[in-house]
């Protein structure tokens, strides 16, 4: 259980904390979200001797196993050490942000959302399932895309947020397609699983295809050439957030990743020349545009870049001592770049600018913060004594020690010289132009920074030089742990040491110092750096360009499919249909089945004549909208024929019923608007209209046709077989509807008390000043009033008669709601509405809700039982008068659909006829 | 009968096509409406001709029409009404608002060869 809990605490603990206590003040907020990581670190000390020891702990939960994701964990050397790193960094970060930010930042969100990406940071390390992985790798790409864009006001910010996060969202997807293939290769998406096939997985022909995808997915991440550009566009975030994310966590997700899976991928040819080409090019590349930058920030940005190189680099050689300089120089890399972070903004915070051109003299102002500041910048140049040498060493012995990669044999030993020269070079920049110069152009007289701003970068600079000093007594045993689970197996015996006597690495060492020391010294007297101009950065323009076209490309097409005009939408939705659909015709023709045809009876071709030539005539007569709404009743009334010929008895009654109602909608809607249509479109649009028109007729005739002469395959028996001792009901259609089928009648009913609820919420209040275009028709229809009158109980026992004999014969909730919605609505016709409203003291809304929550409660009540949801219970009873009743417990359900669907008709009919009356009498008003 | 059945619903379906792609909400709504019921019968005949089985068991019989389809209608056809319901409420509504009753929510504005001559 621990593990999701080191995971989860950050975010639940933490983000909820902070978001709850920054109403108490900085101070406050910091402490809430330091304790769960406080939490979290003891948690992971608990675990400590036996990882150390070379335990690899797992655990696993299933969640969606038939996909492959389960929420397992494991926690090995190498989590071990990034879990640290992530945790211990975070706390410190926490701190340092309680003093960076202004009084008018909301640090609560600050807080939120760092814990946020921390959770997703620890998911990403401690992730056993692969799926799991590509969860929290998304939202560490979600979470820092809201971190970059904390300051929301600036347009930089915006910028760099969505740049980061198309390039790292796009990776992450691209490392998804290759963890799927390799899932379905390997059968399994857990990493155990994925080393044990290891063999069959590099054999497989598409191996290659998922090794591509998944080093997108990290060189994205990782911010490698030529994905590097996302990085310095980054910059725009709160110092803390690109301390922590763009030094110690997100950045390393990428090498991480590698790390993680180079059992599985190392070792092969593509892989090693992909990653250590590309490290080499970012490493020289990084360094060499960082010494350009003038930005405080902007360097340390393309410093990373080229740190990360390295690091890609070392893991894309194949001797066991690569992982451990890899390793190590992660570890390195994210001190000493998290505390000149740090640094860099409490310059920025103390002096109001982080431009090199505009800085110069602080050791005067601010000698400790100079101090940290020389500290990180030594471990990161490869001064000896620091951390950075050590690993730096390391790195060069590796890129001396090429087997089975000739082609970079004496390119790699000079290129990763000059990455360093260069690298010193921007370090002493660094130091020289912001402490040493002469201040050029401050803003205002530097504040002494906070006392408890320093302390974070203090842990780190004193952390750079006790590993730098001995290695062996402080992280040996992590380092060693981790690369352990890279390489797989065990580790040759090494030694982390400061001195290895007068050797080749040493002499290379020698020459980046000395060589940085001149490039700089050359730069600012040779050439004037402060004067020098940064070429626009060719990634970040070429990807603005990139995404601006693809905005501009997707509004174009938007507008030629969909220019706001309905006829046209449609047009094209019906013509690419039928395109779609005319392929199997054209394919395999219009031919008959083997079902000798039935002979139709006289009625038949009759009753049918009628509905084509009523489709027919609200075609031709459809200008003028009354003649046309009966037409089409005619289509309704002779489809509810139809359903009675061929045994639908529920269906054809319902027509019935609901072409009543419809009608009546239709013909109440029709008083508020134009009585008849203009002709208005051009021929050419009516013959495009007829064309597609009889192209869908021909081919619903055609498919019908089709169907209906060949033999049917269906599911109906188990139904058939089922109704009676399962649903304790005669009537199968009605059984299926409430027993069977009940969770989707269920969701049908919420649907069709929305509709009601939408047209009633529509014409709510509605005042028009449109008169209708007809006198309304005189109330005093006293014949048919009295006649509805005398009829309503009739009609409503009608009703109960209906729902109840439903579950066994023709009838059931739907047709009962109709039913009695129709007698309602037979004394509205007679009376008008307001009598009846105000008799009919029914409240629809309230009406539907009721009726959604009884189907609900009744499908609940069967979960109690421990059934599941909607499971019927049928019982017999002996009621005295009525005789032997046979009921289920889906009667209570079907009585639910039945009060949906009286409210949602009464709803919607009242609705316009309310919205009438408002309109005559504004009309009368005037 | 199969093909006469399949002639009609296809002229059915066209008529209700045809009214879809007309501009005024009034025509566009009785289309949708028209559709609904070719739509309808379409699946419920996917349950094949079967006349006098209804499917309500009874003891000595054993031919019976396909439930499914017409539980699948049953639902369809109710719920078909609310959409016109919600549809003709949306063209009072829009009409009020605009004083237009085309479906786009303004009046077309008519080509320059297409207007008449004054």
């Amino acid at each position: 259980m621990t593990l999701p809990i080191i995971i989860l605490l950050p975010f639940l603990a933490g983000a909820t904390g902070a978001l709850l206590a920054q109403r108490r003040g900085f101070t406050a907020a910091a402490w809430a979200a330091a304790v769960p990581i406080a939490g979290g670190l003891a948690l992971l000390a608990g675990e400590a001797p036996a990882v150390l020891a070379g335990e690899r702990i797992l655990v696993s939960w299933p969640w969606l196993p038939q996909l492959g994701l389960n929420l397992s964990f494991r926690l090995d050397g190498l989590g071990f050490f990034f879990s640290l790193l992530i945790l211990g960094i975070g706390l410190l970060v926490v701190l340092y942000a309680r003093y960076y930010l202004s009084p008018q930042d909301r640090i609560g969100r600050l807080y939120a959302l760092l814990m946020l990406f921390m959770t997703a940071m620890l998911g990403i390390v401690l992730s056993e399932n692969m799926l799991l992985l590509v969860m929290f790798w998304e939202l560490t790409s979600l979470s820092s895309f809201l971190l970059i864009g904390f300051w929301t006001h600036s347009p930089l910010a915006r910028q760099g947020a969505r740049m980061a996060f198309a390039v790292t969202g796009g990776g992450g997807l691209a490392l998804l397609a290759g963890l799927l293939l390799i899932g379905e290769i390997a059968g399994s998406f857990e990493l155990s699983a994925w080393f044990s096939a290891r063999e069959a997985i590099r054999n497989h022909p598409r191996f290659n295809v998922a090794l591509a995808l998944i080093l997108l997915g990290a060189f994205t991440k990782s911010a490698q050439f030529p994905f590097h550009f996302w990085l310095p566009a980054a910059m725009a975030a709160p110092t803390p957030a690109s301390a922590y994310l763009h030094s110690a966590t997100m950045v390393k997700a990428g090498v991480f990743l590698l790390a993680r899976l180079y059992p599985l991928l190392g070792g092969n040819l593509v892989f090693e020349y992909t990653t250590t080409g590309v490290g080499l090019v970012t490493m020289v590349f990084g360094a060499y545009v960082a010494m350009f930058r003038h930005d405080l920030k902007g360097l340390l940005a393309y410093s990373t870049i080229s740190h990360l190189g390295l690091i890609v680099f070392l893991l894309g050689l194949d001797t066991p001592m690569s992982s451990v300089a890899a390793v190590f120089h992660i570890g390195n890399h994210a001190t000493f770049k998290a505390s000149l972070f740090m640094a860099a903004g409490i310059i920025d915070h103390e002096c109001g600018t982080r431009d090199m051109r505009r800085l110069g003299g602080l050791w005067r102002n601010m000698p400790q913060t100079a101090t940290l500041a020389i500290v990180a910048a030594s471990a990161m140049a490869g001064v000896p004594l620091f951390n950075g040498f050590l690993s730096k060493e390391m790195f060069f012995a590796e890129a001396l020690d090429l087997h089975g990669l000739p082609l970079l044999e004496g390119v790699a030993p000079a290129a990763v010289t000059l990455g360093a020269m260069f690298s010193v070079a921007y370090s002493v920049r660094f130091i020289h132009d912001v402490f040493f110069d002469k201040p050029h152009d401050l803003p205002h007289p530097p504040h002494k920074p906070p006392r408890y701003m320093k302390v974070p970068a203090e842990i780190l600079a004193v952390v750079c030089i006790a590993v730098g000093v001995l290695p062996n007594y402080t992280v040996a045993p992590l380092v060693d742990a981790a690369a352990r689970e890279v390489v797989g197996d065990s580790l040759p015996a090494y030694h982390i040491t400061i001195w290895h006597g007068f050797t080749l690495p040493l002499a290379m060492s020698a020459v980046a110092l000395a060589g940085g020391a001149v490039i700089y010294w050359l730069l600012r007297h040779h050439y004037d750096l402060h004067l020098h101009v940064p070429v626009r950065y060719t990634g970040r323009l070429l990807f603005q360009h990139a995404y601006d076209g693809l905005i501009v490309l997707a509004a174009r097409f938007t507008n030629q499919l969909h220019n706001g005009s309905l006829q046209r939408s449609l047009a094209l939705v019906i013509a690419t249909f039928l395109g779609l659909g005319a392929w199997p015709f054209v394919v395999h023709g219009f031919g008959a089945g083997n079902l000798t045809p039935a002979v139709p009876p006289t009625l038949g071709i009759v009753v049918w004549g009628a509905a084509m030539a009523g489709a027919l005539g609200a075609v031709w007569l459809h200008h003028t909208r009354v003649v046309a709404i009966i037409l089409a009743g005619v289509v309704g009334l002779a489809t509810s024929i139809a359903f009675a010929y061929f045994s639908a008895p529920d269906l054809s009654l319902t027509q019935l019923a609901v072409e009543v109602v419809t009608t009546l909608l239709l013909l109440m809607a029709l008083a508020l608007l134009p009585q008849s249509t203009r002709r208005e479109s051009t021929r050419g649009r009516r013959a495009r209209d007829a064309a597609l028109a009889t192209g869908a007729g021909v081919m619903v005739a055609g498919l019908s046709w089709a169907v209906l002469t060949r033999e049917e395959e269906s599911i109906a028996w188990y139904f058939l077989e089922h109704s009676v001792p399962g649903g304790g009901g005669n009537n199968v259609v009605n059984v299926l509807l409430v027993d069977f089928r009940g969770f989707d009648t269920f969701g049908e009913i919420i649907v069709l008390g929305m509709a009601a609820m939408g047209a009633w919420m529509l014409l709510a209040g509605l005042r028009t000043d449109t008169p209708p275009a007809v006198p309304l028709p005189s109330m005093n229809q006293i014949l048919f009033a009295a006649a509805a009158r005398v009829l309503l109980p009739f009609a409503l026992l009608v009703a109960v008669y209906v729902f109840l004999r439903g579950h066994n014969l023709p009838g059931g909730g739907f047709l009962a709601g109709l039913v009695a919605a129709l007698a309602l609505v037979m004394q509205y016709m007679g009376d008008g509405l307001r009598p009846i409203l105000a008799r009919v003291r029914i409240d629809f809304l309230a009406l539907i809700g009721a009726g959604v929550l009884l189907a609900g409660v009744t499908g609940l009540a069967s979960m109690l039982a421990g059934a599941p949801f909607l499971t019927s219970a049928t019982g017999h009873w002996r009621i005295p008068l009525i005789g032997d009743l046979t009921l289920a417990s889906a009667i209570a359900f079907d009585l639910g659909v039945f009060m949906v669907v009286l409210g949602a008709t009464l709803l919607t009919l009242t609705a316009l006829g309310q919205a009438r009356c408002t309109a005559s009498a504004s009309r009368e008003d005037t | 009968m199969e093909m006469m059945l399949a002639i009609g619903l296809g002229t059915i379906t066209a008529c209700a096509v045809y009214l879809l792609l007309r501009g005024r909400m009034f025509p566009v709504a009785l289309g949708l409406s028209l559709l609904a019921s070719a739509a309808n019968l379409f699946i419920f005949l996917m349950g094949r001709l079967r006349p006098g089985a209804a499917p309500i068991i009874a003891p000595e019989t054993s031919i019976y029409a396909d439930p499914v389809p017409q539980a699948l209608v049953l639902t369809a056809i109710v719920i078909g009404f609310g959409m016109t319901g919600f549809i003709m409420a949306l063209a009072v509504r829009t009409r009020s608002e605009t004083g237009s009753d085309h479906a786009d929510g303004r009046e077309p504005v008519p080509d320059r060869n297409e207007v008449d001559e004054p």
